[in-house]
């Protein structure tokens, strides 16, 4: 087991208020981890944090790409994606018109190439190249059942597989790390089985860490290897579930004072 | 090889399609029920059908608003004017085209990167004003000759000219939507930061949409000057750009389809209402309402014709 990312003293200031706060981490290659915390703990500012979208306050990311040692600091979320960090969004933000098919090949930009001339002119090897890409993020949907609506556009599937559309289009980046902003957000206990089912077939099949934002305990406590619980912008605890569940910070952050 | 073969014979109907469209203006001039007044309409509409494909590629696929189209346009007419008053053959012709494109690209991408930053209607009185700037630069420049124009510019765009570039333009910009180019400049319209984080530099292809409609245009502006022989800057001005938007909403945000459609219609429209004087324009705007009312995503919304599905159509009616 590697590290993968190791976070160190991080912080994020939006004005006065403190996001979060002197939070170190550290992400190990093929586990599955979740973060997690009430409301406002800051668990999604840290994941923004982590992929790029806004940039820290001060503290380090160390990503490593095997063996070499890279910051991500100051990097682009579009250059810490090509590194191999996907995510999803906790509102969903897919590419809304259009299809699901189309969704998947946008997050698999960077694995094909095609100029400019050889695809305004239709050069054979165009098609080829179309051809091995298309297959292959038709294979990738139908492992999530999602090829028989590939044709359909995004904004048309029913709330449930547009969230599972989103886990495919991270998955099709062939990331390292897949990181999940609450993927149970609005689902009703069954759908939540089954997404734990799903979350845990796709960590062992393609072999990457997941961390996963949840509120969900029953979905957290049976799933992830470890845990991590933020509260106002701290890092509260780390351990296993059972570490986590018997934690009296833990416990008194989320049920509040023994009287 | 076998999708090479389906492919191949989608292409070649196309190809059909487009010659037999030719061939068929040609024997209508030929036979004389093409008058010089019918093919200028023709050739307007063409050169709005260049226009209007590259504005949609920038506002329908790329998500871009922009309202300085007319000042591309501008770019490649002059550049055609300037180059073939000296160098008068069609060697001349072809290498003012081309420098007009070259300009056209050098100027979206000082303008393109300050401004594809903004969103929306910022955005659309942005490039709006860098259009006005290049028209207010070619009206003080002496080798323009200045606001009066330029006058007796060799024509070197006949009909069969503008009509082939009009194919290749459109076929440039349909197989640039319909590939890894294409696609990522819709995911970017359609939500930025997804975009990015799937490893995209969404600036980079933001201002690729504007450099390639900026491109088109001027090849628009450059067969416009060669085939009416006289331009004045008032021509590029902001009612220019506002008129290849009509035809671009008119067909459908997101639609070349219905922007080639929209120009076909408006064109023929304009044509017709010539006689009826200053109520044309009346009329014109009463039909863009009640399209707007009607219809408001315009003549054919996103939808796009293709031979393939028709062929799929077809096939299946005959099981």
């Amino acid at each position: 087991m590697t590290t993968l990312l190791k976070v160190n003293n991080l912080v994020k200031k939006f004005g006065g208020l403190t996001a979060v706060s002197d939070v170190s981490m550290q992400i190990n290659s093929d586990e599955l981890i979740a973060l997690i915390g009430p409301n406002g703990a800051g668990k999604t500012t840290l994941f923004n944090m982590l992929t790029g979208v806004i940039s820290p306050s001060s503290g380090t990311i160390t990503f490593d790409q095997e063996g070499k040692k890279i910051s991500l600091n100051h990097k682009k979320a579009y250059q810490i994606a090509e590194l191999g960090l996907a995510r999803t969004f906790q509102n969903i933000r897919l590419f809304k018109d259009m299809t699901v098919l189309d969704n998947v090949l946008v997050a698999m930009t960077n694995q094909y190439k095609e100029g400019f001339l050889q695809a305004v002119l239709r050069f054979p090897k165009f098609y080829q190249t179309e051809d091995v890409i298309v297959k292959k993020a038709r294979n990738l949907l139908a492992i999530f059942d999602l090829d028989k609506d590939m044709h359909k556009r995004a904004c048309n599937l029913p709330y449930g597989l547009q969230r599972r559309l989103e886990i495919v289009r991270g998955l099709a980046m062939s990331p390292k790390i897949l990181f999940l902003d609450e993927p149970a957000a609005g689902m009703n206990p069954e759908e939540t089985a089954a997404l734990a089912k799903l979350i845990r077939k796709i960590q062992k099949q393609f072999h990457i860490t997941v961390v996963l934002i949840e509120h969900d305990m029953s979905l957290v406590m049976n799933l992830v290897e470890r845990i991590y619980v933020l509260d106002q912008g701290t890092l509260l605890a780390e351990g296993t579930p059972k570490e986590i569940k018997q934690n009296k910070t833990v416990i008194k952050a989320y049920l509040g004072e023994e009287g | 090889m076998i999708i090479l073969k389906a492919n191949l014979k989608y292409n070649v109907c196309w190809f059909i399609v487009m010659a037999a469209a030719f061939y068929l203006v040609n024997i209508l001039v030929m036979v004389g029920i093409i008058d010089s007044f019918i093919e200028n309409m023709l050739v307007t509409i063409w050169i709005n059908v260049i226009l209007a494909t590259g504005l949609n590629l920038i506002i329908g696929f790329a998500g871009q608003f922009s309202l300085g189209h007319a000042g591309f346009m501008a770019i490649g007419a002059y550049a055609a004017a300037i180059i073939t008053q000296q160098v008068d053959t069609v060697g001349g012709f072809y290498l003012s085209l081309v420098v007009g494109v070259i300009i056209a690209i050098i100027a979206a991408v000082i303008v393109g990167i300050p401004t594809l930053r903004l969103k929306g209607d910022y955005l659309a009185i942005a490039t709006m004003g860098a259009a006005e700037i290049i028209r207010i630069i070619i009206n003080n420049l002496k080798i323009t000759n200045g606001p009066a124009g330029m006058f007796n510019i060799p024509q070197f765009a006949t009909w069969p000219f503008v009509y082939i570039t009009m194919c290749v333009t459109t076929i440039v910009v349909v197989n640039f939507i319909n590939s890894r180019g294409g696609r990522i400049i819709m995911s970017v319209r359609d939500d930025e930061i997804a975009a990015e984080s799937m490893g995209i530099n969404t600036t980079r292809w933001k201002l690729a949409a504007f450099v390639l409609g900026a491109a088109t245009a001027a090849i628009a502006g450059g067969l416009h000057a060669s085939y009416l022989q006289t331009i004045a800057p008032n021509d590029f001005g902001i009612m220019e750009s506002i008129s290849i938007l009509i035809i671009v909403v008119l067909g459908g945000v997101g639609s070349i389809t219905g922007s080639v459609v929209a120009a076909v219609v408006l064109g023929v429209l304009d044509t017709i209402l010539q006689d009826f004087g200053t109520l044309r324009m009346v009329i014109y705007a009463v039909a863009l309402i009640l399209i707007m009312v009607f219809k408001p995503s315009g003549l054919l919304g996103t939808w796009e014709f293709s031979i393939r599905r028709l062929f799929a159509s077809l096939k299946r009616r005959k099981v």
